[in-house]
């Protein structure tokens, strides 16, 4: 039984079935990111003035990753445009491409959440709270590598101060009030901006392995099947350069403003 | 064919990726850069910013997706689209914003 | 602009040896009822899965009921089974509060989305939408089983809730934070993890409906000349496809919440048991409900478009002529379906909103009502000099009539927020609810299975216990549900596993406002009521299964004298529906046309498989 218009277009409307139904399936991913933004705008604007974090994320690692995913949309592109011209070679060579930009991407995300990770604000009992990354715990000692402040709200806008100290800073275990990294559960910004991008790097994921399939077992559809295989390319490609677009907006949105 | 109205040819569309790159590269550093500045106070620097990346996503989105070449119907399912997703943004902010004045609390 | 008939392959390929092109053997068991991709076994897989999950919906209630009407008592016969299975909630064969509170929201959770919807949309949406368009199957087959896999899943996921320590989601249906992130169980984040799997289903089913219907509708047939039922599932997948995934972002929110310790909903100052709550803070409550509601509402006309579809299809047929209005259906539809999106905080007048935004959705709400109201108007008008046939599914459509009605009229006091403060949280909308869900939504399911069980399996169920089935369901659908009016109009809230006792006269004699007497003993009628429902469902259960083979067997493969191309396909239809892609040339209600012979006139031309005999 073969479904109608899985290949070729329907004259009216001038889409193939998949080609419909992945912008049906973008559109719905457009309002789940949207709602995340939405609880953004809304955590953000609910926040007291000057608690809410500038400068905690390090933009270069933000600009090199946008890089790699905007120069990763157009390989996928062009991938797409060697099965349309019959190199299926290049269509190798582009998709490869792709994934390698992709599994880099994801590795920066990677060492970015690792940073967080470590990062720890220490509330002291003298009052102080000492703020940094982590070096060495031991059962009496923590070392972290930061700064003391007396305030909480100095930790907030890191934009408007310069240099800050990174002293090794070594902290008596009982002098402790209460230890905490800069998890998701840190404060709504780490909570949002973990969710956002978690859920992106999933995107990212799913993608990988959808393209990774066409690349490997997948692209044996070529000999079989051509036109149908440069159309799934197609539609893949399509949701690959959506998670480039939230991308697009997340970078801007998390890092910058 | 998918798209068997036009002829596809790999450098034309090596030439849009080049361009598109290019938008993408200056777009991202000049946001960089407003960010950074001191143009302005912060909602200034927000508005600037998200117009500039929706500037950046109209050519990822135009020529990447071929949107400014899609069918009516996709801009129709597009078009209900961004108009529900004003309605969830605007109005949960409108509602989060608007709450009757004169009692304790506001 | 029309897709012409060239272009359609065939959809079965030789018919002759009954094998199709590839000349396959018999399918094993587990792909040809497990891992179907056959839209017919999909749709009547969920039909089957979503009666169950209805049926344990029903005895939640049940056990509710019980509990509201003899607060505190052992559930009689059952109360023993219940503490060997959940233990010291259910101590003493009693309702604990912490029990009654997890079947209600249970209750809810599983009607809805495990029950109503997957039956409305998935099973009848998969079954006859192909069939009524035209096509051989949906656009996307596995991703249909994919679709029903992860509902099935996520109905297991609700299941095992029960069983887990602290046991299953107690924050209602609408898990409000910070409660639902602040009760001391998992079930919380079982739920959770449920909705997530449930709502993918449905993003899934959406998007395959949509491209159905958009791309493989039959040579000839026009938007203009598609069923109405094609309509009401079109626009329903709209509302899933776009309504649902901003709850699926929030539903990933409140799970960190509840796992990862972050404050998406919990606001600064949480205090929980009189101590300071170990959280960041900084979230807002209200953002949980804005993005709940967002679809809340639409997934309230989720539930009620493919009832009004099905009902319409029945109507036609056993009126004989043409529906009332049929372009005024399709635009109000459409209108229903726009609008449905901007109507959400009228669930959340309570919550502070300012006078300026609370007008604004009073308003898109009351504009809502209107194509409501058209569409209801229509199949009441349709029913006009017309020669109506009284079968089974026809009582139940004109039942699903006045009974939609008071639903929707019940609703105009709760789209206006001046006495919706009064009348949230009672009673009263648990009257106004039931009464479009239940004796709304529910009979014209109920009308769909009776109309199309003879084209699922060559037999009709049994028509005396049908009607039986039909009078009972609807006396006791209005003994339960009618009191919860006055109960509500008086005061009496919900979620009150005491049954509302704490606030009644005999508890607290000379308070104003009291729930007098009369309003308490309404529970007992309502439990009576109840019950009686319920076993009003057991020989409509015993019809359905025994009809299957016992049934009386139908004359042809149109025993209704249908119009619509889902009764122009063998009996069952076979994988493939159409031996080749029926050419459509009229709409889709040509009853008794003038000129024309015989009392219908089926849509496509020549007949795709033709009946020998003609009513």
């Amino acid at each position: 039984m073969d479904i109608p218009y899985t290949v070729q277009v329907r004259p009216d409307t001038g889409l193939y079935n998949a080609k419909v139904g992945i912008w049906l399936f973008l559109a719905s991913e457009m309002m789940l990111f949207g709602g995340l933004f939405s609880a953004y705008i809304l955590l953000r604007v609910g926040t007291p003035p000057g608690e809410w974090p500038h400068g905690w994320l390090d933009v270069r690692f933000g600009t090199f990753n946008t890089m790699l995913l905007a120069l990763s949309a157009i390989t996928t592109l062009l991938a797409w445009v060697a099965c349309k011209v019959g190199d299926f070679r290049k269509f190798k060579i582009f998709h490869a491409c792709t994934l390698i930009l992709a599994l880099s991407f994801l590795c920066v995300k990677m060492y970015e959440y690792h940073d967080k990770w470590i990062h720890y604000e220490i509330e002291l009992k003298d009052g102080r709270i000492a703020d940094g990354h982590l070096v060495s715990r031991t059962s009496d000692v923590v070392v972290i590598e930061g700064r003391y402040v007396t305030d909480k709200k100095d930790l907030y806008d890191l934009r408007s101060q310069k240099n800050i100290p990174h002293d090794e800073i070594t902290i008596p275990r009982p002098e402790i009030v209460k230890m905490q990294n800069y998890g998701p559960w840190h404060n709504t910004f780490t909570a949002i901006y973990f969710t956002l991008t978690g859920l992106h790097a999933l995107h990212i994921l799913g993608g990988c392995v959808v393209i990774g399939y066409l690349w490997g077992p997948g692209s044996k559809m070529w000999k079989t099947d051509r036109a149908r295989f440069t159309n799934r390319v197609e539609v893949s490609g399509l949701f690959w350069h959506f998670v480039d677009l939230v991308w697009i907006f997340l970078f801007p949105v998390l890092y910058l403003t | 064919m998918s798209e068997s109205n036009h002829p596809v040819d790999l450098k034309t569309y090596i030439r849009t990726s080049i361009m598109v790159f290019a938008v993408v590269f200056v777009a991202t550093a000049s946001m960089i850069a407003v960010s950074f500045s001191h143009v302005g106070g912060w909602p200034l620097k927000v508005t600037l910013i998200l117009a500039i990346a929706v500037v950046n996503a109209f050519f990822v989105a135009g020529y990447l997706m071929h949107l400014l070449t899609e069918k009516k119907l996709i801009y129709t399912v597009l078009a209900f689209t961004v108009f529900f997703f004003i309605g969830l943004m605007g109005l949960t902010v409108w509602a989060m914003n608007d709450f009757p004045t004169g009692t304790l609390i506001h | 602009m029309e897709a012409t008939v060239q272009q359609f392959p065939p959809y079965r390929e030789g018919e002759a040896h009954g094998h199709d092109e590839h000349g396959h053997h018999e399918p094993h068991f587990f792909t040809k009822y497990i891992f179907s991709t056959d839209h017919k076994v999909i749709g009547i897989q969920y039909g089957f899965v979503a009666l169950c999950f209805m049926l344990f919906g029903l005895f939640l209630m049940l056990m509710m009921r019980w509990q509201i009407a003899h607060p505190g008592a052992p559930v009689p016969a059952l109360g023993p089974l219940l503490e060997k299975i959940l233990g010291q909630p259910a101590a003493g064969g009693a309702i604990s509060a912490d029990l009654y509170n997890s079947f209600g929201a249970m209750h809810g959770t599983i009607m809805v989305f495990l029950g109503v919807v997957p039956l409305a949309f998935a099973a009848f949406g998969n079954y006859v939408v192909p069939l009524m368009i035209g096509a051989p199957d949906m656009a996307f087959p596995r991703i249909n089983m994919a679709s029903f896999h992860a509902f099935f899943l996520g109905g297991v996921v609700m299941l095992v809730s029960f069983f887990i320590p602290g046991g299953a989601a107690q924050a209602g249906w609408t898990s409000y934070s910070p409660l639902a992130t602040t009760i001391p169980t998992d079930g919380q984040a079982f739920w959770l993890v449920g909705m997530v799997l449930l709502i993918t289903s449905s993003l899934l089913g959406a998007v395959n409906f949509i491209a159905t219907i958009i791309q493989l509708r039959a040579p000839g047939m026009t938007w203009m000349r598609l069923p109405f039922f094609v309509w009401a599932q079109f626009v329903t997948a709209f509302l899933l496809l776009l309504a649902f995934p901003p709850l699926e972002a929030a539903g990933l929110m409140q799970l960190m919440d509840n796992v990862a310790g972050t404050s998406f909903f919990l606001p600064t100052g949480l205090a929980i048991g009189g101590h300071m709550a170990n959280v960041s803070g900084g979230g807002s409550p209200l953002l949980w409900q804005h993005l709940f509601w967002f679809l809340g509402h639409p997934e309230v006309y989720v539930l009620i478009l493919p009832a009004m579809g099905i009902v319409c299809e029945v109507i036609a047929n056993n009126t004989r002529k043409p529906i009332w209005g049929y372009k005024s259906l399709v635009y109000s539809v459409l209108v229903i379906g726009l609008l449905s999106f901007i109507v959400w905080a009228h669930h959340m007048y309570m919550t502070g909103m300012g006078q300026k935004i609370a007008t604004f959705f009073q308003a898109t709400t009351m504009i809502i009502s209107i194509p409501s109201v058209i569409i209801l108007t229509c199949l009441f008008l349709s029913l006009w000099g017309a020669s109506i046939r009284i079968n089974t599914p026809m009582m139940f459509a004109l039942g699903f009539l006045p009974m939609f009605g008071i639903g929707g009229l019940t609703g105009l006091p709760l789209g206006l927020a001046a006495t919706d403060l009064y009348l949230h949280d009672t009673y009263y909308i648990i009257a106004h609810f039931h009464y479009v869900v239940a004796p709304g939504t529910i009979f014209a399911l109920f009308a769909g299975i009776y109309f199309w069980f003879p084209k699922m399996t060559g037999r009709k169920m049994n028509e005396f216990w049908g009607r039986v089935h039909f009078w009972c369901s609807f006396i006791f659908m209005n003994v339960v549900f009618l009191p919860m009016f006055t109960q509500g109009a008086k005061g009496m809230l919900r979620r009150m596993s005491d049954g509302g006792v704490n606030y009644s006269a005999a508890r607290v004699h000379d308070a104003i406002d009291v729930l007098p007497v009369s309003v308490m003993e309404m529970n007992t009628w309502i439990l009576w009521g109840a019950v009686a429902l319920g076993l009003a469902q057991i020989p409509f259960i015993i019809n359905l299964f025994w009809s299957i083979k016992h049934g009386e067997a139908v004359e042809n493969d149109n025993p209704w004298g249908a119009t619509t191309l889902d009764w122009q396909t063998p009996t069952p239809p076979p994988h493939g529906n159409f031996e080749t892609a029926p050419h459509v040339v009229r709409g889709p209600y040509e009853y008794n046309a003038p000129g024309h012979e015989g009392s219908f006139s089926p849509q496509s031309d020549p007949p795709a498989h033709p009946s020998p005999h003609e009513h």
